[in-house]
């Protein structure tokens, strides 16, 4: 007899050309909170989609309860008692919080068949303040935030009894003080003996809320630890199978004259006042909360969206952005954040992704020159080591690093002079981290401007010579490289008292 | 590197024809059976009766799918072609002398007003498509009749140099025939070897990452509808002296077919994808429809339903083999 809830032994998962999951062993205690780690391609999703029946293992066992089970669709999985939170609502925007969390499983009257609505608010409310949340479960789904909907969705999970919730990268679209929250509730869910299993890439989610953490590598397992037992040194070992004994690489940049400056930008509603320079060679990274307005500064500068006051200068000379395609023409580049949204068209090849914003440099009166592109395409992609079978290779089956790559091999193929990196990081392995960070290095070398958006305090202060911080619109602090620390950096972000 | 990169363009390419196999299989096994049935089906004659009778559609249809490509939709072309077609017509009938060159430019000149004002309006004003051309649908068949005053052109009032435009030949094949190859030609290196052409698929996939990537999505969204005006103005001039007169409801509805050829032809309605030849294939499967049924004695009560069965079997056996295809190539993808 296990004192495991959940048991699996030796999953094994293939995909045509591709072993996702290798003999991969697993144990749920019952009312702890399990973190998954691994890097991007690790198995995690994969083996999340055995548990919850969305995929069925070759070969394996899985225990509830010390009974084998046999789990063969996600209708198996609900009504074992297993639930999955995902990153993104998977919810209905246009119904209520209510019709959401008791979606399948409404409370019908005996008597007359009908929906008991009164009855199911009431729940529903009692189920989101049990959480901590003040939520009126007569709203849509659609108008909260993406942290409240996470809420609804773990509600949703408790109506259903179940005794197991599994967690995929909640935290990456939350803000701290969100993440935060988060964590309380994962507490509140470990008291009342529920088991958590929790999949993250922040070790700042590890070290918060796991009883004991397990580590996936190319499928295969690791090892599992007691929190106390690690530190993220041994996780990042355990995770990338070598010692990354420096994540941020040497800068060997050499910061020139001015290159580009900003006066006084300003947005009703969404920034105000905003001046800083960005020279030649140098890295300066902007950060500050989610919601801060960085992101909205960037696209202002970038021509996505109108600034209503204020002065851009590059290279000296005033401009005036309007237009992604002039600012482009003028020599600034922008990385989204939103990779797959505004960064690539995903189900084309890599090659058409790249020459894609510089056409004009691959065709002849308006007609494409495929050799060239191609041509162009390798040759940035070797230069970046993005990992694909070729350049035909559509971007959708790349990994979040190298699709990242792929959106700077398109910066690096036009003319420019600043490149706005908006969280190139985000949602990215710690291997191709590394390797983006060498990136942004080398281009730094190579005298283009870089403004760094980052909501990781060790990137911006790994990364840049020159830290601006931001909170509500407003630049709140200018600190230099070497001297800022993360304390001065989280004070300069955070409201701390009320005006 | 450049070895490997080889062996995947060529195994891609052999995709994009293998999607269009399920479309191709459908309709060899369609004129197989017809063929068994009335023997008159496979003639020389016939097909070359098929062909003329499918080229207003298919013309029509290389714009429609660029349009799709787009996320978009235009129900306004069947009436912005009778707008054209009239409008030649009446010219004609005023200056017997007029060049056919001259009537078809004026078509052309009309259609791509009416294109030009739903480009505007989708591009600059932000209008859905659905309802932009939803109102211009009715406004262009309300100006038909305004212009005609009700009235039709008949036949006697064209001159017979109007009317050659569609019986005439050229190197022994049907003018309208010979127009609609020389468009499918030039819309097939248009939108796989131009810029323009690679910015209408980009739009379409991706509108976001379309405008970050530098593209003024709103001059593609124009030019699309533009470009669909010209070609529903040309069909019209095309329309008008195939059949040898211009009515009020010229067409009407006729957009609807267009559409469909698109479906068959394995446009995605969620934009993005589309290609020349399985819009060639999908708008001859239609017309060899309209001129099957009639062949094999199907009464004409049956024969609508009948052709609205046997495209929604052909698009499911096309979306079948299309799923099959890309299973196949999913296992032979090395990892």
């Amino acid at each position: 007899m296990s004192d495991y809830v959940l048991e699996m032994r030796g999953i094994t998962k293939s995909f045509p050309g591709v072993r996702a999951l290798d003999g991969v062993d697993f144990g749920l205690k019952s009312g702890e909170t399990h973190v998954i780690m691994g890097e991007n391609g690790a198995g995690k999703s994969t083996f999340i989609k055995i548990i919850t029946g969305v995929h069925t293992s070759d070969n394996g066992e899985i225990y509830l309860y010390g009974k084998k089970v046999n789990i063969r669709n996600p209708k198996d999985s609900l009504d074992l008692g297993i639930a999955a939170i995902y990153q993104h609502s998977t919810g209905y925007p246009h119904l209520s919080v209510t019709e959401n969390i008791f979606l399948g499983h409404e409370k019908i009257s005996k008597r007359t068949k009908t929906i008991q609505w009164n009855r199911m608010h009431n729940e529903a409310e009692e189920y989101l303040k049990s959480l901590g949340a003040d939520i009126d479960p007569r709203v849509q789904l659609g108008a909260l935030s993406v942290a409240q909907q996470q809420i609804v969705e773990i509600a949703k999970a408790l109506s259903t009894n179940a005794k197991i919730i599994i967690m995929d990268e909640p935290t990456a679209a939350l803000t701290r003080r969100e993440s935060e929250q988060l964590y309380k509730i994962v507490d509140q869910l470990k008291e009342k003996g529920t088991s958590v299993i929790f999949i993250s890439h922040r070790f700042e989610d590890m070290f918060r809320v796991a009883d004991r953490v397990t580590v996936l590598r190319d499928g295969k397992y690791i090892g599992t630890w007691n929190r106390d037992e690690i530190n993220a040194n041994d996780i990042i070992v355990a995770m990338v199978g070598r010692e990354i004994s420096q994540i941020f690489p040497p800068k060997k940049a050499v910061i020139g004259e001015e290159l580009f400056r900003v006066e006084n930008l300003s947005k009703t509603g969404y920034f105000k006042d905003i001046s800083f320079s960005v020279h030649r060679g140098e890295i300066v990274g902007l950060t500050g909360l989610v919601g801060a307005g960085r992101s909205e500064v960037c696209q202002a500068l970038f021509g996505i969206i109108s600034y209503d006051s204020g002065a851009v200068y590059l290279e000296g000379k005033e401009i005036k952005v309007t237009s992604p395609l002039q600012a482009m023409e003028l020599g600034i580049g922008y990385l989204p954040e939103d990779r797959q949204q505004q960064g690539l068209i995903l189900n084309w090849e890599i090659v058409k992704n790249i020459t894609l914003p510089t056409l004009e440099q691959y065709s002849n009166r308006g007609w494409i020159n495929p050799e060239r592109e191609a041509k162009a395409a390798e040759e940035y992609s070797k230069k970046l080591n993005v990992k694909a079978n070729s350049v035909y290779t559509p971007v959708s089956s790349l990994s979040g690093g190298n699709q990242q790559k792929v959106i700077i091999a398109k910066l690096l193929s036009a003319e420019l002079k600043v490149i706005i990196l908006d969280e190139p990081t985000k949602g990215v392995d710690v291997g191709a981290k590394v390797a983006i960070y060498e990136i942004i290095n080398s281009l730094a070398e190579q005298g283009y401007g870089i403004i760094l958006v980052s909501s990781e305090m060790p990137e911006i202060l790994g990364m840049c010579d020159k830290i601006v911080v931001m909170r509500e619109g407003r630049i709140t602090a200018v600190f230099d490289g070497k001297e800022a620390t993360s304390e001065k950096i989280l004070e300069a972000s955070m409201s701390t008292k009320k005006e | 590197m450049t070895r490997e990169s080889k062996s995947v363009t060529l195994s891609g390419k052999s995709i994009t024809r293998f999607r269009e196999l399920g479309l191709l299989v459908f309709i060899v096994i369609l004129s197989v059976s017809v063929q068994l049935r009335n023997p008159e089906f496979l003639t020389f004659e016939n097909i070359n009766d098929m062909l003329t009778n499918t080229a207003i559609l298919s013309i029509l249809a290389v714009g429609m799918m660029m349009i799709i490509i787009t996320r978009g939709i235009d129900l306004s072309i069947g009436s912005s072609l009778a707008l054209a077609g009239m409008v030649s017509a009446l010219t004609v009938s005023k200056y017997q002398n007029l060049s056919p060159f001259a009537a078809i430019l004026i078509g052309i000149i009309v259609g791509l007003g009416c294109g030009v004002i739903n480009g505007l309006l989708i591009s600059k004003g932000g209008v859905f498509p659905i309802i932009t051309t939803l109102g211009m649908m009715n406004a262009y068949r309300g100006l038909t009749y305004i212009i005609s005053g009700g009235r039709w052109v008949s036949a006697h009032q064209m001159p017979a140099a109007f009317k050659a435009i569609a019986t005439g030949k050229i190197l022994g094949i049907n003018n309208l025939v010979f127009i609609s190859i020389v468009i499918y030609i030039i819309f097939y290196y248009f939108l796989n070897y131009t810029r323009t052409g690679r910015k209408i698929y980009a739009v379409g996939s991706n509108p976001e990452s379309a405008k970050v990537s530098g593209i003024n999505n709103e001059r593609i969204l124009f030019m699309v509808y533009a470009v669909m005006g010209a070609l529903a103005g040309l069909a019209g001039v095309l329309w008008v002296s195939k059949y040898a007169s211009a009515q009020g409801d010229t067409a009407s509805g006729y957009e609807m077919n267009v559409i469909a050829a698109c479906v068959l032809g394995g446009v995605s309605i969620d934009g993005g994808s589309g290609k020349v030849p399985g819009v060639l294939l999908g708008a001859l499967l239609f017309g060899m429809l309209e001129n099957a049924l009639p062949m094999i004695n199907v009464s004409p009560f049956w024969q609508k339903a009948l052709q609205g069965v046997i495209i929604l079997i052909a698009v499911i056996v096309n979306v079948l083999v299309k799923r099959s295809v890309d299973r196949k190539n999913l296992m032979g993808r090395k990892l």
